[in-house]
């Protein structure tokens, strides 16, 4: 029987790595993601995990450190946020072109200035595009399960592609929760050894990461988009097979109250919880209001979102991150240009909150709905509106 | 090379055997090329010590001579040598 703690996101996802019988951690500690690295070299000193903890001076070091280990067939993890994503920008594509498949716990965090430690979506918005399997988890729970599924989905040789997960930081990276941490048997049962097919090894040389010149160049990228595109299959296999070890169930897009929902809000990460909140109270006033959350951000899954809006007249997307002089928050443009072509799609409303830290509340899910609705119908002078500024 | 696709290609475009690099011609973009006046030269090897692209060639007689497969025509052996008797010339239209 899985245990029942309580435990804080940060460790939910450090117990997952140790778990999993990481090989390699590379890390460089930034808040709000330190807890995880922090106790995974606390596991590693005291010998509870037989791993390699690589302390670097930066996180383009880490993440490029990450990319050797990987290479040579080793578990790999590191843990990031914020600004320590954005250094990495540059080693995020290489790891993804290169197929390694590196597991990444991200602790969403705002980018500067103003200097903010605290929670937004500003860091993974930044990095959409560079080839990484990208999910979000919603509580504690999810982040432990996650980081397990990360490893066996990554590594699975018909994906072999590097994965990010997502947490948001403070809200999940450091609050405890009651969560049902996983046996070491179940885990052992769910998560084959990494046999990556063609590791750095002296007895088979091969070289990685050589140059392509404009005649190879577009092939290298069609035949890495093919793979990544392939990539699905595999993950809704890892979830099908997690929910038989562990009997929890995920899905690409996942939903409350959305069935008959007239009025969809739209989440992603910790806010879910809050959003469900309110979609609760404002059912109980008669209104047909759902959530839509989106766990599976990259390959983003066009087929299950689109069936899942379909019916509604208004889709209301809350952004945690600005592209500033956009065409809505970037989430919104996504779904937006997803559903564009469809015969029956509701009308998309952006609005832009939680930015920096700040409380997304029930309330303000309300509004969010009830300016949606207004927009949706007299329309607005702007793509998309911030939601929570004192004026 | 040239005609390979993209179903070719290998998991992350590894290079399964080693030695490719030497197949890879990085003299096609040279516009000036080195030629020698081998009267004057000492064979004392600042040439072969300084080119970047280890374009210089030796023979038997420990003569030093170029090989234009790899030379980028970037010009360091002429500005090296003590003896200045290596001169870039513009590369031919071919
Ligand atoms: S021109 Fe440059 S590349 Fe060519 S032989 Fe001289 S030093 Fe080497
Ligand atoms: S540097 Fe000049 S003198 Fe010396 S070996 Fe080369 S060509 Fe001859």
């Amino acid at each position: 029987m899985a245990k029942k703690v309580g435990m804080e996101g940060s460790l939910a996802v450090s117990e997952a790595v140790k778990l999993a019988n990481t090989d390699v951690v590379a890390a460089y500690p930034i808040t709000p993601q330190t807890h995880i690295v922090e106790s995974l070299a606390e596991m590693v000193a005291n010998g509870d995990l037989d791993a390699e903890y690589i302390p670097v001076e930066s996180e383009h070091s880490a993440m490029s450190a990450c990319l050797g280990s990987s290479a040579v067939g080793a578990r790999t993890f590191t843990a990031t946020a914020g600004q320590g994503l954005e250094l990495m920008h540059e080693v995020l594509y290489v790891a993804s072109s290169m197929r390694l498949p590196i597991v990444m716990a991200v602790a969403n965090r705002a980018l500067s200035s103003p200097l903010s430690v605290w929670g937004d979506h500003s860091d993974v918005m930044a990095v959409r595009d560079c080839g990484w399997i990208q999910v979000f988890a919603e509580n504690a729970q999810e982040a432990h399960d996650l980081v397990l599924w990360a490893f066996r989905v990554g590594e699975d040789t018909n994906v072999l592609f590097p994965v990010m997960v997502n947490i948001d930081g403070f809200n999940l990276s450091h609050v405890t929760e009651p969560l049902l941490l996983m046996e070491q048997a179940d885990v052992d049962k769910y998560l084959p050894v990494n046999k990556y097919p063609l590791p750095l090894h002296p007895d088979k040389p091969v070289t990685m990461g050589a140059f392509g010149p404009p005649f190879i160049y577009t092939e290298a990228k069609k035949a890495q988009e093919v793979a990544f595109q392939n990539t699905k299959e595999t993950i809704l296999k890892g979830w099908d097979e997690f929910e038989k070890v562990f009997g929890r169930r995920y899905s690409p897009i996942e939903t409350y109250q959305a069935d008959d929902a007239e009025t969809l809000l739209l989440t992603m990460g910790s806010l879910s919880e809050t959003a469900s909140l309110a979609v609760d109270n404002m059912r109980e006033q008669g209104k047909k209001v759902g959530l839509v959350k989106i766990r599976l951000w990259r390959p983003f899954p066009f087929e299950e979102f689109r069936k899942t809006v379909k019916n509604a007249n208004v889709l209301v997307v809350l952004d945690r991150c600005l592209s500033f002089g956009g065409p809505g928050g970037p989430v919104a443009s996504e779904v937006r240009s997803a559903l564009y072509d469809q015969a029956n799609r509701p009308k998309v409303v952006s609005l832009i909150g939680g930015l920096g830290g700040r409380d997304v509340t029930p309330q303000n899910f309300e509004y969010m709905v009830d300016r949606g609705l207004e927009i949706a119908e007299k329309g607005s002078d702007s793509e998309y509106e911030m939601i929570g500024v004192r004026k | 090379m040239a005609d390979l696709t993209w179903k070719d290609m290998e998991i992350g475009n590894i290079i399964t055997t080693p030695g490719s690099a030497r197949a890879y011609r990085t003299g096609d973009w040279r516009s000036d090329k080195p030629i020698k006046d081998y009267e004057t030269c000492i064979k004392c090897g600042m040439c072969w010590l300084y080119c970047p692209e280890a374009a210089i060639t030796i023979d038997d007689d420990g003569m030093y001579g170029f090989d234009l497969f790899y030379c980028k025509g970037c010009g360091i052996c002429a500005e090296e040598c003590p003896k200045k008797c290596i001169t870039m010339i513009e590369e031919e239209e071919v």
